[in-house]
């Protein structure tokens, strides 16, 4: 039932997370530019309260209510607070906003040290998006690893906690949605370093085993390239001979052995992160789709690293 | 062991008199700065130099490095860390090095063991569904318990200093507000608002309309396993909140000092500046700043710089210069194309190593105390790799 690659963006709701550090924001921002690049309606949604999606876009901080950066492109920052009210607007036709104000701050209160509600808000609110079409596709900046599943199981957790009433309905719904792998997919951010390699391929079971959502795939982010071809690294470490890293200092009229320790660095780096790409390759199921996104040696942040972040993206969609 | 005390005017230089001067190290960052790896390769430096029982206290570390510390079960059982470990990195241990992970539920249902008021209560928090879910399915409550665990390890005279790698957190300061968090809520007027019906059986007219929108939200089973849960859980109320309030004070005390871990990369340095700064507000003692994999400087080196350019520039002209008097380098056109590789691959670790050098420098309020580690080339996975990380931060 896994979709291939190419049908990614055919979902209507991707869930994009990762360990820290790995580019998860820099991954769900270039998502979304390349989804509206090709005429998708699109909302990211960033789920940390902290989150810096807008630097991914140059924008000023996102609100609950969506802001337009681009025709076709949106963004929002969650707020669950917000996401109650809306809900008890919509859902419920509460009246008078004013009346249920101090409900809504106890409630978030409750929510503080009763969890299971935020994460019930949150994945509520993405689930209505998706639910009433308002977008083509919904990407989510999502939380980091150790709050993930907790989160995409909370509608069915909760769902099988009560066992009537409005939130039993309103549960339903949702799993639904989120069961259906043309519907929804997470996918994983990882680096080719050990703890996010191991911390994906752990993340990968517990979303097949805990969670109703697909693995829609995992993305490789900051492949270093690679510095050599064949015969090339032969003809390197042949340099590195002390007579000839002088003769090469007198040929560019400079110091020379820093130059090819750097080149050494750049080798072994890229090696050992070839061996956790590797190692991602095989310990995860097969018919998980890997996805690969270069290091960025000039630009992390900005909507210029977005833009070649969405470029390498589309290349291994195959557009 | 004797200890030494310092006066604040008398900061320590060194991470090894830092160790030496504390009892609790909590190290905190963004994910992925190696700040478990941090926290263990210190925990073995100062078991190995300075001595006395050392514990590392981590949360969640990935399965070489577990084993490098001889950890094989998961769990909260502190696990003495074997001195053959240390005898086959050729270190001879002053002190101890001991280990222990952070298993949640496992501290959460010790915890009410102990501040249950009867055999029966007990039960029937442990039995509760909304008690299971708090404390098995959802993670905020690891923040608590993590420094519950701290402060109940720091209380039983155990171990002469404790190093705790810090959860990774949404926000980076939830951990240090958690204790508080946990004492205002329990104390707070809303709990036992909500509670009150199901312990009169009497709706008052003032919670009357929260009840109704509470109930058709909710349902009213769920209704009543939260106040279940909540009447149970008050019953631990003065337990609960004096133990808080004393892991806070722990968390301030000045044997107690924060470690900020980060790589320089542009992320983990705003969140280390955030934390800092977080530290600083709360009065908490900031100790010293380790920066992990951090290029090595002669990337910054203009004339290296310079031979690199000439290398991507002039590769073929060299190429069969340094070809024509030595035939084992190869084809020119081969070793042109590798010249140029090792030129390109110079110059743009230099913008990476450049732009760090910049985040260095902007980290606006720094501790006294900065350690820089470089990349390794491997990734650390025994106590030899530890001890190797350890030297190059400790003094």
């Amino acid at each position: 039932m896994t979709a291939g690659p190419a049908d990614l963006l055919d979902r209507r709701l991707l869930f994009v997370t990762g360990k820290g550090g790995v580019g998860k924001t820099s991954i769900a921002a270039a998502l979304g530019l390349l989804a509206a690049n090709r005429g998708l309606r699109t909302l990211v949604c960033e789920v940390d309260a902290k989150g810096n999606l807008a630097d991914f876009f140059e924008a000023s901080p996102n609100r609950f209510s969506p802001q337009e950066l681009s025709p076709g492109l949106f963004a929002m920052a969650m707020n669950t607070e917000e996401s109650l009210k809306e809900y008890l607007r919509l859902q419920l036709r509460v009246p008078l906003l004013g009346r249920i104000g101090p409900f809504a701050r106890s409630l978030d209160f409750v929510a503080n040290a009763a969890p299971g509600v935020k994460e019930i808000l949150t994945v509520g609110k993405l689930c209505y998006e998706v639910r009433e079409r308002t977008y083509d596709l919904v990407v989510v900046d999502a939380s980091a690893t150790g709050h993930i599943v907790g989160q995409l199981a909370a509608p069915q957790a909760i769902n099988e906690l009560v066992k009537v009433g409005r939130v039993q309905d309103q549960t339903r719904w949702m799993v639904e949605l989120l069961e259906d792998p043309a519907v929804t997919g997470t996918l994983i951010v990882a680096t080719p370093e050990e703890m996010p390699v191991t911390e994906t391929l752990e993340l990968a079971s517990r979303i097949r085993a805990e969670t109703p959502v697909d693995l829609a795939g995992v993305i490789v982010n900051k492949v270093l390239p690679e510095l050599f071809g064949r015969g090339e690294e032969e003809i390197f470490d042949r340099l590195r001979a002390p007579d000839r890293v002088a003769e090469l200092a007198t040929a560019v009229t400079g110091p020379a052995g820093v130059v090819l320790d750097a080149a050494e660095l750049a080798v072994t780096l890229r090696r050992t992160r070839a061996g956790h790409i590797t190692r991602l390759r095989t310990e995860l199921p097969g018919d998980v789709p890997l996805l690969y996104v270069p290091f960025l040696f000039t630009r992390t942040h900005g909507v210029r690293a977005t833009r070649n972040v969405a470029d390498a993206l589309g290349a291994e969609l195959g557009y | 062991m004797a200890r030494i005390h310092r006066v604040e005017s008398e900061r320590a230089g060194t991470l090894e008199q830092l160790l030496a001067a504390k009892e609790i190290v909590i190290t905190c960052g963004s994910g992925g700065v190696g700040k478990t790896t941090t926290a263990a390769a210190a925990a073995a430096m100062a078991a190995a130099s300075i001595g006395g029982k050392v514990l590392v206290l981590t949360v969640d570390p990935a399965k070489r490095l577990a084993n490098a510390l001889g950890l094989e079960q998961f769990g909260n059982v502190e696990t003495r860390v074997p001195t053959a470990l240390f005898e086959a990195a050729g270190v001879e241990p002053r002190g101890e090095l001991w280990a222990a992970m952070l298993d949640t539920k496992e501290s959460w249902d010790a915890l009410v063991r102990t501040h249950a008021p009867d055999p029966s209560t007990r039960d029937a928090i442990l039995g509760n569904p909304l008690y299971q879910n708090i404390t098995g399915k959802f993670v905020q409550s690891h923040d608590y318990i993590a420094m519950e665990r701290l402060f109940e390890i720091h209380a039983s005279g155990r171990y002469d200093l404790i190093i705790v790698d810090t959860p990774p957190t949404r926000n980076a300061i939830d951990f240090l507000e958690a204790p508080e968090r946990m004492a205002d809520f329990f104390s707070s007027r809303l709990l036992r608002w909500l509670i009150t019906p199901y312990r009169s059986r009497l709706v008052n007219a003032a919670s009357r309309p929260f009840y109704s929108v509470a109930d058709r939200i909710l349902g009213s089973q769920f209704l009543e396993d939260i106040a279940e849960f909540f009447i149970l859980f008050q019953t631990m109320y003065d337990g609960f909140v004096e133990r808080a309030r004393a892991v806070t004070r722990t968390l301030s005390d000045r044997r107690t000092t924060f470690v900020v871990v980060s790589t320089l990369e542009e992320a983990p340095v705003r969140e280390a500046e955030f934390f800092i700064r977080a530290l600083d507000d709360r009065g908490f003692h900031l100790g010293a700043l380790v920066l992990n994999k951090v290029l090595p400087s002669y990337f910054l080196d203009s004339a290296a710089a310079e031979s690199a350019t000439v290398m991507g520039r002039d590769a073929d002209r060299l190429a069969t210069e340094l070809g024509a008097v030595d035939v084992e380098l190869g084809p020119p056109d081969v070793l042109a194309r590798v010249l140029r590789e090792v030129g390109e691959s110079f110059l743009n670790y230099r913008v990476v190593a450049t732009r760090e050098a910049e985040q260095q420098k902007e980290l606006a309020i720094v501790p006294e105390i900065v350690c820089s580690a470089p990349f390794f080339e491997t990734d650390i996975y025994d106590l030899a790799g530890l001890l190797r990380l350890g030297e190059r931060i400790w003094r």
